[in-house]
């Protein structure tokens, strides 16, 4: 229980999470000088208060603590899972359990690994497809352009994978907090998937107006 | 019709256990799932085999003894209990598969019957309350509304069949434990112990080797009973103002 009261709270922290990153995503579309302003405002952002970038390191270091948080209550449920059925079902069918909680799991480990691909790529530019650069609008930019087209591809498949785990992650956090009635169910599931559906499309108009050359 | 079964069958708990095929002929549509099982196992005893043990009692759908896992489904293709589920849901020549409840917590004691005591345990912790003895109290002495009174009704049905548990990927037991927190929890004799019991219940349920609940919702939907899923919820809710009042101990 400890458990999952914990995966539902550091849940909720990664989804506010991305929802401001993806609000910062877009500000893609209003040019180089606004993307760029807004990363450097992120690390101005309680100055004199806190030494530049404070308040950057404060939220990577809550950012950090919510995954390991999450993921170690993850493996621990998977685990836990696994000793509670130790003979397998010869014959199993899905009665009514959606693809999304179905792939909670694998979808988990994808994203871990995405982000870990994708904070080499454009916050230390460490990987650099199309050049490094001092400007974060121009790694992106140079990051998602046609002949780097697999590097878009993970992104699409990897911020897919995003929605599926919070359509059914927001759904679960919410009864988890024992949010849940017979009455809300309808609206709680209807919540998760208009976020989870927002989130997806919001992420991928960025990599994909790079790629199909709306945004240069 | 005529049928073809795969059987789970193991000797006893120590038996690795395997899948047998039988035919079972002329089986009539009228036929409930336990009654064709039946047939086969006098068919069985005839040529001297040893029959197919499965669990049953009440065979009307209220005892809670009878489940099997059919198809992958828990009780069937049916939302009903194994015993109330007729052949009339299969077709003519239909391969089926049936297997006990998997999961550690119901350990098998012979083919499809396994040991339910893990739920025993669970109420035995904290599914109960404390009645006064003497002349019972007028039944108008504590009023309860309408709504509570039938939440509380709706989740006393629950029969302890272990469906829910047969049908969670994570073989976890909330909704069984919900469904008695919830009966208690709405009504005014059950509040002394609310605190406590919800603590207790869930304690003994992790104890038992159940899994960890996700919220995936295949319980209710195989259960019997209809008991609805946000029970657990309201366990939640429940467990987390109990931890955090710290009244638990
Ligand atoms: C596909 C759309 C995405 C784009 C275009 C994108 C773009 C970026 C950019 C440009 C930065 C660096 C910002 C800066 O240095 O100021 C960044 C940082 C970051 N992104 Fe994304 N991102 C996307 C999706 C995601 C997703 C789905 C996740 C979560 C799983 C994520 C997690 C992060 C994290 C954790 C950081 C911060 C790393 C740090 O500052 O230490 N991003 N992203
Ligand atoms: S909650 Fe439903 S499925 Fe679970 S034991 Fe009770 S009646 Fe059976
Ligand atoms: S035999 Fe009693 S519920 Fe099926």
């Amino acid at each position: 229980m400890a458990l999952k009261s914990a995966m539902a709270v550091t849940g909720v922290i990664l989804v506010l999470f991305l929802i401001a990153h993806m609000y910062g995503n877009l500000n893609a579309f209003a040019g180089q000088e606004a993307f760029d302003t807004y990363s450097h405002h992120l690390r101005e952002l309680g100055e004199p208060m806190l030494p530049h970038g404070g308040f950057l390191w404060i939220m990577r270091v809550v950012l950090l603590a919510s995954v390991l948080i999450h993921t170690y209550a993850a493996v621990a449920l998977w685990r836990r899972a696994g000793r509670a059925r130790p003979v397998r079902y010869q014959v199993t069918k899905r009665v009514q359990r959606s693809y999304s909680s179905y792939t909670m799991r694998y979808g988990g480990i994808m994203i871990a690994l995405f982000t870990v691909f994708h904070v080499l790529h454009l916050t230390t530019n460490t990987i650099h497809p199309g050049g490094r650069s001092e400007s974060p609008y121009e790694r992106m930019v140079a990051g998602f352009q046609p002949e780097f087209w697999y590097v878009t591809l993970f992104y699409v498949a990897a911020v897919i994978a995003v929605g599926f785990h919070l359509r059914h992650g927001i759904w679960s956090a919410l009864a988890t907090l024992g949010i849940n009635r017979q009455s809300r169910q309808r609206s709680l599931n209807i919540i998760a998937t208009v976020i989870a559906a927002a989130l997806t499309i919001g992420f991928l108009l960025t990599p994909l107006s790079v790629t199909f050359g709306l945004v240069e | 019709m005529n049928i073809t079964l795969r059987v789970w069958r193991q000797k006893g708990p120590d038996d690795k256990g395997r899948m047998v095929t039988y035919k079972v002929e002329d089986v009539s549509p009228d036929m409930s799932f336990l009654e064709m099982l039946d047939v086969l196992n006098e068919r069985l005893i005839l040529e001297g085999e040893e029959p197919v043990a499965f669990d049953h009692d009440c065979r009307e759908g209220i005892c809670g003894a009878c489940g099997v896992v059919i198809d992958g489904e828990a009780h069937g293709p049916e939302t009903t209990t194994t015993c109330q589920l007729h052949m009339r849901s299969f077709s003519d020549g239909d391969t089926i598969t049936v297997e006990p409840w998997r999961a550690k917590a119901f350990p098998v004691i012979k083919d499809l019957v396994v040991d339910r005591g893990a739920f025993d345990r669970i109420i035995q912790a904290g599914g109960y309350i404390s009645a006064p003895t003497g002349t019972a109290p007028d039944a108008h002495a504590s009023p309860v509304p309408k709504a509570d009174a039938d939440r509380a009704f709706d989740a006393a049905t629950c029969i302890g069949c272990g469906a829910c548990v047969a049908a969670c990927p994570n073989a976890s037991g909330m909704l069984f434990t919900a469904a008695k927190v919830t009966h208690l929890g709405m009504l005014p004799q059950g509040q002394p112990e609310r605190e406590a019991r919800v603590v207790q219940m869930v304690n003994q349920h992790d104890e038992e080797d159940f899994g960890g609940c996700t919220n995936i919702g295949e319980c209710a939907a195989v259960c019997p009973k209809g008991i609805p899923l946000d029970t657990i919820s309201q366990l939640n809710r429940d467990l987390l103002g109990s931890l955090s009042s710290g009244a638990a101990e």
